[in-house]
């Protein structure tokens, strides 16, 4: 039986990790993620839960007891935001390289500088190369719907690598609205007990984690790391398939929102997707075929499901809520335009950043979006291929 | 057209609007509503302008934007009346509640020709007489409740003596002044 309950999407990722009740969780507090292990911290002063609880001296800790945790044999995860992440950086590579199941839940905030407490995309994009798998979140909902998918992908055998849960700060994590949660043993059977292969605390099986790897082993190695990715878009699949059996709510690898007969497309990751499918729900009224592609899988990124997906529309705005300096637009830009290149498309594209530093998103900007990209059919040109949106006069 | 409304708080920081918002997303919530209550965070320190908003509706709440044309605003701190644009975007047909020793005379003036029902409450008075502290959120939340029809009063001090219960459950103590100061609210909001 699900419940209803109202929460903000930080309280419903702490639900859903006493729920699963991880082996090990070493958190460092940083703003809009502290809530996370806050609330977490009752539940093992309650005894809700038997986690290893370590509160430690910085990010770069927190990783690092995440992996070690790991490596023993153990469930682990931690939790940050923007510069916690930055300063986690070198432990996201180890993690991912050494085929680590681990989740970490991410509060997307901007990197600094200017410093800014507000939601964009900057800092999970930053480490988007990083070799872990990244799911992002529309809603409270959502975001806890995927902590309980989490652990499931991560470990599993095809896959073997560390997981990024990511929601947006202040937007959803900080937001109470209505959550249909799952009862604690559903969550219990559906996550299931973790029992790795190979791990460091089996005396019967010594084994080396992290060794030096000499030229001739090196690129081996992240060949190795790449081969788990290519599991990972089943794995999801497969993963969404059981968890709509227990919650009657289905996942995939991207939602396409009235997206079937659409000629104008937006492509956009996180909390602006509901603001934007009002708004299509408005020009649908109108008669204006409009549709959204909100990504949830953004590593690995499922190139040919979402070029198929765009196949019929005439043109597309990628929405990318961080920059990538590279006078060109922002990170998924490049993979959505590149995914359409290699189908062949011939849909007109344009890469639009927005919400950086948390600058809000209104039903209205994602209108003139549309009707933007109405004027590139019109003009049979996509004029601007790299567009700020929402940028004060 | 299902039944939606928007509702925008303004307040400084540590007087509780964000979490007037949170408990009024909360006790809409029991009532079977859709809901929404968000804080919207300038510079985070003491005394700063903030502002929180509430949907709160029959269907799903989709939208994540921050409300710029709401039925309903609320001002926490008179000073703010000065400070910023408080009847910005508000609808003619709903009203502003502020937060206020003065009389409706002496405010109206201040709201920039705002043409809406304006009604105020001494939050303070009621705060002091019925907790002996000054929390604004708490009569402000009965206000706002009663001025915009969210629920009828019975509903209301039902649901939200249960929400203390579940909040104060260490200091059952302040329970009782808190309803008192809900149902002060309630009545001498004008």
């Amino acid at each position: 039986m699900a419940k209803r309950d109202r929460l903000s999407g930080n309280e419903a990722v702490a639900i859903a990790l006493r729920q699963i009740n991880p082996d090990v969780f070493p958190a460092f507090p940083i703003t809009p993620s502290t809530e996370i292990p806050q609330y977490f911290a009752s539940f093992v002063a309650n005894g809700e839960v038997d986690t290893e609880f370590i509160p430690v001296e910085s990010e770069h800790s927190s990783m690092s007891a995440a992996i070690g945790a790991s490596a023993a044999g153990a469930r682990a995860l931690t939790a940050t935001s923007s510069c916690g992440l930055a300063y986690m950086w070198e432990e996201l590579y180890i993690a991912a390289s050494n085929r680590l199941p681990l989740a970490l839940a991410l509060v997307n905030r901007a990197l600094s500088g200017p410093i800014n407490i507000n939601c964009d995309h900057s800092d999970s994009m930053g480490a988007r190369d990083s070799g872990w798998i990244q799911i992002y979140a529309e809603n409270n909902q959502e975001a806890y719907d995927n902590m309980v998918q989490a652990f499931r992908i991560s470990e599993h055998k095809d896959v073997k690598l560390p997981i990024m849960v990511c929601q947006d700060g202040f937007i959803t994590s900080h937001a109470v609205e209505n959550i249909e949660l799952l009862e604690d043993e559903d969550v219990r059977n559906f996550v299931g007990e973790y029992e790795p292969e190979n791990y460091l605390l089996n005396p019967e099986c010594p084994m080396a984690v992290g060794p030096y790897s000499v030229t001739d082993y090196y690129m081996e190695a992240k060949r190795n790391q790449a081969e788990g990715m290519k599991h990972v878009e089943q794995v999801v699949l497969d993963v969404a398939k059981e968890f709509a059996e227990i919650s009657g709510r289905s996942y995939g690898l991207f939602e396409a929102y009235r997206l079937e007969d659409a000629q104008r497309a937006v492509v956009m990751i996180g909390s602006a997707a509901g603001t934007t499918k009002d708004a299509i729900d408005r020009l649908r009224e109108k008669g204006e075929k409009v549709g959204l592609l909100k990504i949830r899988l953004y590593r690995p990124f499922p190139a040919e499901a979402i070029a198929q997906a765009l196949k019929n529309v005439k043109a597309v705005a990628i929405m990318d809520r961080a920059e990538g300096y590279s006078n060109h637009g922002g990170p998924l830009g490049s993979d959505v335009m590149a995914a359409l290149f290699r189908a062949r498309s011939t849909a007109l594209a344009t890469n639009i950043v927005y919400g950086l530093g948390g600058r809000d998103v209104r039903v209205e900007d994602m209108e003139q979006v549309f009707s933007d990209l109405q004027k590139m059919i019109d003009q049979e040109d996509a004029g601007e291929t790299y567009r700020y949106m929402g940028l004060r006069e | 057209m299902s039944n939606h409304t928007e509702i925008r708080w303004h307040g400084r920081g540590g007087q509780g609007a964000k979490t007037a918002a949170l408990l009024l997303a909360d006790v809409a919530f029991q009532t079977g509503k859709y809901v929404q209550g968000f804080p919207e965070y300038g510079p985070e320190r003491m005394g700063a302008p903030i502002t929180a908003y509430n949907r709160i509706s029959d269907t799903v709440i989709r939208s994540h934007s921050n409300i710029y044309d709401p039925q309903y605003v609320v001002v926490v701190d008179e000073s703010l009346l000065e400070a910023v644009d408080v009847t910005s975007g508000l609808k003619e047909d709903g009203a502003i509640l502020v937060n206020t020793e003065r009389t409706k005379e002496e405010i109206i003036p201040h709201l920039k020709g705002y043409q809406g029902d304006v009604y105020i409450i001494d939050a303070k008075k009621i705060s002091m007489a019925a907790l002996g502290k000054y929390f604004p959120n708490t009569p402000l939340l009965a206000a706002i409740v009663k001025v915009a029809q969210i629920m009828d009063k019975e509903t209301f001090l039902r649901e939200m003596r249960a929400s203390f219960q579940h909040k104060f459950a260490n200091k059952p103590e302040v329970i009782d002044g808190n309803m008192k100061a809900l149902e002060m609210a309630f009545e001498e909001v004008h």
